[in-house]
This record gives C-alpha cells, structure tokens and sequence, in this order.
C-alpha cells in the first residue's frame, strides 16, 4: 500500500513514563478517539449492568402470579429506568463508542474531525446519565412522592404532567435523558465531518469500509431524531414548571401530540441502536468467511433507504390511538416497506458466508446468532406491522419479546461480537476463545430461554408493564421459563467479565492483524499508537490490506 | 490536520488531487440541520394548536406585527455579509463597523421582543400557561430568541478581540461559520413570522 | 393477605356462566377479534415460510461451507462480490410479499374501523379512570363501574357500541377474545365495538401504563343473552335498595366522608371520583377486578384499600369496628 509521509505534531510518548495521577489526568483529560470510545463502551457495559440487574429483579417478581418481590412502585420504577438505561445509557454510548473508536482508524486518519467536540459529548453523555440516576436519591417533591421516574421509557403524557406525577422524577427522566442527548448529537455531528473530511487519499465513499458507511448513516439519523425528542421534553418540563399546556389535556392540549414526537423520535432511535451491529456485521462476517461482503452497493443503498424510510413509520407505535384508517393503512405500508432493506441485508450476509471457508471464532458465532435471533425480531416486526395484528398484541409481551430479540437477539449478540472482534486491536491482547464459547452458548440459551415463552404469554392477553398477575390466566409456565433463562444470561455475562479482565492482564499477545483482516486498522500496530499511523495510507480499493496481501489479485482490478 | 490539498507520489495511484469538503463546513452545515429539525417540531405544535385554545386572549386580539424589530433583524444579515465582505479584504476597520452593526440590530431585535412579551404579560394577560396560545407562541418566539442571543454572544466576543486587537482575519473560517449560523437564526425568523403573525392569526 | 387477592379473583363465578379465563388472542368469540385472527394466521403463515426458507439456507450455508481440518489457511475461496440477479430476485420477493400484506392489512383495518352499525346497537360509554373503569349507559340513563354488561349476539345482528375516553392518563381497553385494543385518551372519543357470540365473562386488562395500580384495571365483559341482559337493566335502573334492615347503618353511612367520592342514587351519596357504588352487590369483584366481592373482602377493603391495591386513590378511612360493621353492611345491602 502506498503512503505519504505526514509529520506528527507532537513527539511520540514512551510507555511507562507517566505516574498514576498524571495517567488519570491523561484519561479525563483526553480528547484521543481511541481513549473516548473505549470509554463510551466501559460507561455503557456499567450501566448494561446495573440495568441488567433491575431486569433480573423484575423477572424474579413475574417469576410466579402474585409475586411480592417488590412492591408495585418499585417495580414501577424498575422497569422505567431499565428501558431508558438501555436505550439512552447503553446503545447511545455503544454507537458512539464504537464509532469513535473505529471510524479515523478506517479511514486512515489521525483523530476524529473534532476531537474537543468528541470529549465533550463523552462527559455530557455520562453527567446526563448520572443526573438520571441521582432521581434515587433526589427526587422527592413536596410530598415525599418521588425516587426515580417511574413513568415508562417513553414516558407518555398525560402521565407526566404535574399532576399526575408529583415530585421530581419526571423531570429527572427528561433532563437527564435530554442532556445526554446532547453529546449524541456532537457525536453525531463529529462522524459525519470526519467521514466527509478525513478519508485518506484514495478513499472514496465507494470505498469506504460498510462499517464507516453505516456509522454516517446512524449519525444522520440521530440528527434528524433526536430533535424531537429533545422539542417533547422541552414542552414537558415548559408543562411541569411553568403551567404551559402542551400536554395538559384539561386545558385543550393533546396527549396524542406527546406520543407523535416521541415516536417520530423512538422509532428511527430503533435504528440508530441497531446500526452498530449491522456495521460490526458487515466487517466480522467478511473476515471469517474470507470472502468480501457481497453485494456492497446493495448494501449501502439499503442502511441508506433505511436512513430515509425509518423516518416515515413511527406512527405504528400508535395503532391503537385511535388515528383514521388511512393513517393506519399508510404507517401499516411504510413499515412492511422498511423490513425490505433490512431484509436484503440478512441475505447480503448469508450470501456471503455461502461459498466461504467459514471459521467458527466466538465473534462469528455471535454474528450467526444474530442472523437467526434478528431474523425472527424482523418476522415479528413485520407481522406488528400489520394494523391489526397491533391491535391485538400492542403494549403486549408479544411486543416486549420482539424488541428484546432485536436488541438483545440482535443488538447485544452483534455488539459482542464486535468486542471479541476488536478487543485485540485495542488492547494488544487475545481475548480466550474457550471463555468466548463458554459466553456465547450461556448467553444464547438463556437469551432463547427468557424471550421465546414471553411471545406466547403475549398472546395469551399479557400486557406490559404489570407488576404482577393472577393465576389462572394462561401466564404461568411462560413467566416461570423466562426467569430461569436469566440464571444463563447473567453466567454468560461474567464468562465475558472475567474474560475481559483476565485477557486485558494476561491475554496471549495478538499482534497487528490477528486474524487476516483487510481494513486499514490492521495496519497498524495493536493497540495503535496515539497517533494511528505514521504514515498517512493511500488505498486504491475498499479493501486495502486484501491488496497489499493479494498483489496478483487485487481488488482495484474488479472496481 | 489539513488533508485539503495532497498529492501523492506516485501518479499510478491518484488521478487526481484529492480534495475533501472542509470539516468546519460540513460541521456547521449538520449543526443547522439539527437545529431546523428543533424548530420544525415548535412549529408544528403552533400551527396544530392554531384555534385550539379554550381560552382568551386569542392571537387576533393581542399581537402586533413586529415590523421594525423584523427588518432590523433581517437587515443584519445584509451587514453581516458586508462584515464579512471587509474581511475578506482585510479591511478590518470596516470589518469591525460593519460587525459592530449586525450586533446592534440583533440586540434591537430582542429587546423589542422583550417589550412585547411585556405587553402581552402585563397588559394582555396573556402568559404561558394561559391557554395554548400562550404556551406555543412563548415557546416558539421563544426558542428562536434563545438562539438570537447566543448568536449575539458569540458575535459579541468576535467584536472584543478584534478590538482588544486580535487578528481577527486569521479566523475567516469561523468567522464565516458563525455569520451562516446568523443567517439561519434570521431565516428562521423568517418562518416564525409568517406563522405566528400571519397563518396564526 | 393475598390469599384473598388476586387468587380469589377468578373463583368469582357467576354460576351457570361460562367464565373465559385464558383471553387467547386465537379464540375470538366477537367478529373483530375474528378479523384480527385470520389476519393474524396469514401473516404468521408468511412469516413461519420465509423463517424456514432463510433459516434453512443459513444452516445449510453453516454446515456446508465450514472450514474442514487440514484445510490451507493460504487458500482462499473465490472472492465473489455480488451477483445483480440474485439480489434484483431477493429484493423483488419481498416486495411482492409486502404489497400482498399491505393489501390484506388495508381490507381488515376498513372492515373493523369503518364498519357500519348493525340494525340492533348498543351504546356504552367507558371513561378510565386510575384504576377502575367508569359504565356509562347513555340510552337507559345508567352509570355503573368496572364490570360491562352486554347482550349477546348469535345471529350477528346485535352490537355494542362503546365510546372511549379518560378523566385523567391514557388508558386501553382489551378484551382479547372480543376485539383488539382501543386506547382512552383524555380529550379524546375513541371508537370500537364489539359482538360478542356466547354468553359468558370475557376478562381483560388496562393496556396502557397508566400508574401504580396499571397491573390491577382489570376488565369483566359479560355478555348476557337478551333476557337476561334486559333483566340486568331493570334492576340497575332502580336507585339503591332501601333496605329497613339496614337504615341505621344507612344512617352511619351517610355521616362518613363516603358520600364524597362516591355515588349511590337515591341517597345523599353524590361523590364523582370514585366508582358508582349504587348495586355494588350485583358485582363479582371488588376494586376493578382486585377482589372476588365477598363479605370478608368487602370488610377488608373498606378497612384498609392500600393493603390489596396499595397507591389507589381511595384512602383508608381509619374507621372504628363499630363504623366499619356500619359502613358494611350498609354496602350489602347495596344488590
């Protein structure tokens, strides 16, 4: 691969130079994208498990009818903060992380376009998250009411109006989750001026890895979504503080309005959560099938027709509103139509594996769990999709199981296997594929375990958000089943903490390119140096590395 | 870390001169695109509530068009461009006449906002949680009048330096960055208008 | 405590009454519901055929293509990047697919949204409330709470009505074997209705969140042959029962802050905010479902709400036995 030379700015640090204090300085202080993004994934794997704890103790209270676990409210809380720690403090942070992590090094870049900018979303994302959190301790209004919210991730007007949810837990949830925002979107902002301004010589957005495409395309989305958002939760506490009427039903205001801007939001929020698999995917999957990610173009045009038509179904979340036929009709079709890209996407990866020299590590073992595990989310999605189906299984398990099997099945399956992916080339070290099989397989079982009965208990007439149920329903057996398949997950999950610490202390040493990749962080060294590269690459095809190993049959040849 | 102008050694390998947009632009840019994604959602709710108030005072009763503080506020995008103009040519002294101008303008615009939230307080009753007149209408003048004064805030310490002697035309780039963030700040107020005083009344 | 809770609830029999405990979404018993499950089928069929067609290619593909041992890692497959017919075939399928759901989807959302009313309707008006429902019967001059009577129709020409809306949060109605749900919304009138084929209790749940107590709304429909139905009727268009028995703790009743929030026509009991009490004893439950209506839960209820439904609105009242013995048997006298 050619290069050009470009000067470092600063002189290069030797290990082992620093003492403890300065190193902590060096991490708080840091604007280095690799630093950031590592810590964006640490923030977000803390509070996956602190929410996966509130998760355990509300199954624990479904585990039998009549559970007394916990009391209504606790539980009431429980499952608020879990949805909104999932969605705000776990997925946010894992797009970014990832993002910033990886993206400069795939272009072939120095640092993010922003570095300032990156640190600031970094430290407004977790003080927006511990706001969140302080409402445990602060949130008690003028009668004791209070704690943590306890209104739902989505948090639905009137519920939130002063009236009927006293105290301060409320507006926790919205500043919290609102100043959080803020560093998603300078996050987002920052990907998308360091993939526009930064690629290096050579790489075109043609050639951009799928994993860079993806993150631009995530980035706009959260442009786009998180504004309404952030508009509802403005006129919520404008509500809640200052008597106006946005919500506030008793004076003309519309509890319907509430539900449009937080789906016009939540419903591509889906997607940006989502994206980061599809990206870690597209590049895993090519890799340990030694074949190029087939049908590259189909697969651009897909995250981008996603981009667009994600924007245009959110109203699905409402049909049960009580909106015109049309309007049901309309968000019924634009939400079947959406499921065509993501679609093709699963074949694009199948497609690639076929004819491949597979290679079964515990990364592409998670991402052939995800291809079944998101397979079936996308089939429930689809059949949610029609209106009255919704009718029926609407704020059901039904609806709780399938976005479990797109977060988790899919999302969190994908997110892992990025981890066992890059863990190398962030930390110089293997991680143990023994442990990596041991997570793999617990978690899969207890994942498969937990939230394949919940869709039956959904049908059986079990809504959401219950904090508990008589016997006699139908419920039983389902609930019992979930909650032992929790036991697997939360073993798979220390299999991977204990893998983690003990590979990061003494992990077989992994090299620059571990496992024959062909994207240009592999060039460099592991974990790479401040500076990425000493020497700004020029690549003349997608994949780079492919060329440089394979002189006789590059890929610029095919272009 | 300027990419901008690279050409490689070896001809075999680039075409071309490899040029890519300036990162301070497409920052800028997406930063506008997020901000309009704000504002459309205020301004949906006030065209959606338009008629809706169970309660007095209603639009055509209380608001007056605000027509100075209007073409104040738009004119300032014109000297802004002529701000900008002198410093491009490095005519700082005019450059600092003209800046000092959109600064005034602006502030104009604001306080006569301010006036007329007065009015509408005190002698018209009328307040946020009135009825959802009150509460759109605050909220939309509002947000954009938050966005003035920031605007303001950062025009205001691109005078000081300049002043205290700083060489201002170094920082063209964000100068310009700034002037666009004005322009949409008084485009948007373009759009608050029409709807506010004319669709909602 | 809770064993006279929620297990209770579902021994609450009217007896002769057939009592539809599982609401499986797959056993309609009204014609929405119907139209939801033969939705319901067609999609699921679509979805279980593409599952099998991808998850079979996916195995296939895994076991087939696997990297067998003594395989040379320097040996790599054909670098095939695409192929425009196989990706024009898997992109027009599911399109094909989706118009014929969409088509499906349109007919079935017309035919229940837009339905027109059969020759025979019954008008209902359900308001929510955290945590009870509130039975208007517009047409007979009637409010009753929680539990909502209505006549059956086997020759599919009878229906009821309801009109949905809410005092205060979202709510949802769903009754799963008789239709899909429909929110109550604040500010808002709602639609659906319901046909209901056999007699019997239909049970369902608030859908919604909508506070503390979301887990224990909970709905009884009872659908009434026409006789039955219109004997229902008569009785509870009459005021309370005055009973001379129990005019002293009628008496005691009258002096206790219960009249407040509660109504019960014909007597000075004209309170709005809590669920009509006036034939309370012609009800299975206690609490919107909370509470099979016994004597003893009905004394445990009055005494102490927050022990069965802790964070209901209705406070305990701190009543003395003396009271208490009052205030009950007042109630049952209440049929």
């Amino acid at each position: 691969m050619a290069t050009i030379d470009y000067p470092l700015q600063h002189p290069k640090a030797e290990p082992g130079e620093f003492s403890f204090s300065e190193s902590l300085y060096r991490w708080v202080a840091t604007v280095d994208h690799k630093r950031l993004g590592l810590m964006y994934i640490v923030a977000a794997l803390i509070f996956f498990v602190v929410a996966g704890i509130m998760a355990t103790v509300m199954r624990l209270q479904l585990m039998f009818p009549n559970g007394h676990v916990v009391a209504p409210d606790t539980f009431n809380r429980l499952f608020t903060m879990h949805g909104t720690s999932m969605v705000f403090l776990v997925g946010m942070p894992m797009v970014a992380g990832f993002a910033n992590y990886l993206v400069p090094l795939m272009i072939g870049a120095r640092d993010m376009a922003f570095p300032r900018l990156n640190a600031f979303g970094f430290w407004i994302f977790l003080l927006g998250g511990l706001l969140l959190y302080y409402s445990y301790l602060g949130g008690g209004g003028l009668s004791g009411d209070g704690s943590a919210p306890d209104v739902g991730w989505f948090a639905y007007a009137p519920l939130t109006e002063s009236g009927f949810s006293r105290g301060h837990s409320s507006d926790y949830w919205a500043l919290g989750v609102l100043v959080s925002g803020f560093g998603s979107i300078a996050s987002a902002i920052n990907v998308i001026a360091t993939t526009f301004s930064l690629r290096c010589p050579g790489m075109t957005l043609s050639r951009m890895p799928m994993f860079v495409w993806v993150m631009l395309i995530d980035s706009w989305l959260i442009l786009v979504a998180l504004p309404p958002l952030s508009a509802a939760q403005i006129m919520l506490e404008l509500d809640r503080f200052l008597g106006a009427n946005f919500f506030n039903t008793q004076n003309g205001g519309s509890a319907v309005l509430w539900q449009h801007y937080f789906w016009i939001f939540g419903h591509p929020e889906v997607y940006i959560l989502i994206f980061p698999a599809f990206a870690i995917l597209s590049e895993v999957i090519p890799i340990f099938s030694r074949k190029p990610l087939f049908g590259r173009p189909a697969m651009v045009g897909a995250v981008v027709a996603i981009g667009f038509i994600s924007l245009g179904v959110w109203a699905h979340h409402m049909f049960a509103v009580g909106m015109t036929s049309w309007s049901n009709t309309f968000f019924a079709a634009s939400s079947m139509l959406v499921g065509i890209p993501t679609g093709i996407k699963i074949f694009n990866w199948t497609a690639t594996m076929y004819g491949g020299k597979l290679r079964f590590s515990t990364a592409m073992m998670f991402c052939i769990a995800f291809l079944f595990q998101f397979l079936v989310a996308g089939l429930t999605g689809i059949m949610l999709a029609v209106a009255p189906f919704d009718w029926q299984l609407h704020d059901s398990y039904f609806v709780v199981a399938h976005f479990h099997f797109t977060l988790i099945g899919g999302l969190v399956f994908g997110l892992f296997a990025g981890m066992y992916y890059w863990f190398p080339k962030a930390s110089g070290r293997l991680l143990s594929e023994k442990l990596g099989k041991w997570h793999f397989w617990l978690l899969c079982i207890g994942f498969n375990m937990t939230f394949i009965p919940l869709h039956f208990a959904g049908m059986l007439g079990m809504p959401r958000r219950i904090y508990t149920y008589a016997p006699g329903r139908g419920w039983e057996l389902w609930n019992l089943i979930a909650t032992i398949g929790v036991f697997f997950q939360i073993a798979g999950v220390l299999c991977f903490t204990w893998n983690v610490l003990r590979s990061a202390l003494r992990g077989t040493p992994a090299g620059d390119d571990p496992w024959d990749a062909w994207t240009l962080e592999w060039s460099t060294t592991s974990p790479p140096p401040e500076y990425n590269f000493e020497k700004l690459p020029v690549v003349r095809s997608s994949r780079p590395l492919w060329d440089l190993k394979h002189p006789q049959d590059p890929d610029w040849e095919w272009e | 870390m300027a990419h901008g102008h690279l050409v490689a050694e070896n001809p075999l390998v680039m075409e071309r001169e490899w040029k890519l947009p300036d990162r301070g632009t497409v920052g800028i840019i997406f930063l506008i695109v997020t901000e309009s994604v704000l504002f459309s959602m205020f301004v949906i709710a006030y065209l959606i509530y338009i008629g809706k108030s169970l309660v007095g005072p209603y639009p055509k009763d209380v608001l007056e068009l605000p027509i100075l503080a209007s073409i104040c506020l738009l004119s300032s995008s014109g000297t802004i461009v002529f701000a900008e103009h002198a410093l491009k040519h490095n005519q700082i002294g005019k450059f600092k006449l003209w800046w000092a101008l959109t600064i005034l303008l602006g502030a104009y615009f604001l306080w006569a906002t301010g006036a007329e939230w007065h009015k509408l307080i005190y002698e018209d009753h009328l307040t946020i949680s009135t009825n959802l007149f009150g509460t759109t209408f605050y909220s939309l003048v509002g947000l954009h009048a938050s966005h003035v004064t920031v605007g303001l805030v950062f025009l205001s310490i691109v005078l000081i330096v300049t002043l205290m002697g700083f060489p201002i035309q170094t920082q063209l780039r964000r100068v310009l960055f700034l002037s666009w963030y004005w322009h949409f700040v008084d485009a948007v107020w373009v759009i608050v208008f029409t709807v506010v005083y004319i669709i909602g009344r | 405590m809770f064993n006279h809770v929620l297990s209770a609830w579902l021994q609450a029999q009217v007896p002769g009454v057939a009592e539809h405990r599982i609401a499986n979404i797959f056993k309609p018993l009204a014609t929405p519901a119907e139209s939801e499950r033969t939705a319901a089928y067609l999609v699921l069929a679509i979805a279980a055929g593409i599952f099998l067609v991808v998850a079979s290619l996916l195995v296939y593909t895994i076991l087939r293509f696997r990297r067998r041992p003594g395989e040379s890692e320097l040996q790599e497959p054909p670098q095939v990047y695409g192929s425009n017919q196989i990706e024009a075939a898997w992109t027009v399928i599911p399109i094909l697919i989706v118009f014929v759901l969409i088509g499906v989807s349109a007919r079935v959302i017309a035919a229940i949204e837009n339905a027109s009313p059969p020759p025979q309707m019954l008008k209902i008006e359900l308001i929510g409330h955290q945590w009870w429902w509130e039975v208007r019967y517009p047409d007979y001059g009637l409010v009753t709470a929680n539990e909502i009577h209505v006549p059956v129709s086997s020759d599919g020409k009878r229906a009821t009505y309801l009109e949905l809306t809410s005092m205060d949060v979202i709510h949802s109605f769903w009754v799963p074997q008789l239709a899909g749900k429909t929110d109550l919304i604040p500010n808002r009138i709602n639609y659906t209705w319901i046909d209901p084929r056999e007699a019997g209790v239909y049970v369902g749940n608030c859908a919604e969140y909508c506070g503390t107590q979301h887990a224990n709304m909970l709905l009884r429909v009872i659908a009434q042959k026409q006789a039955d139905f219109e004997a229902w009727l008569a009785e509870q268009k009459k005021p309370a029962n005055e009973d001379p028995q129990a005019s002293q703790a009628k008496a005691a009743f009258g002096s206790l802050s219960c009249v407040n929030c509660h109504m019960i026509r014909g007597t000075q009991a004209v309170g709005k905010f809590g669920p009509d009490l006036t034939h309370l004893m012609s009800r299975q439950t206690l609490g919107a479902g909370v509470l099979a209506n016994t004597a003893q839960n009905l004394r445990a209820w009055v005494n102490d709400p927050q022990e069965s439904k802790p964070g209901c609105f209705m406070p305990s009242m701190k009543l003395t036995d003396p009271q208490l013995d009052q205030v009950v048997s007042y109630l049952q006298s209440l049929k």
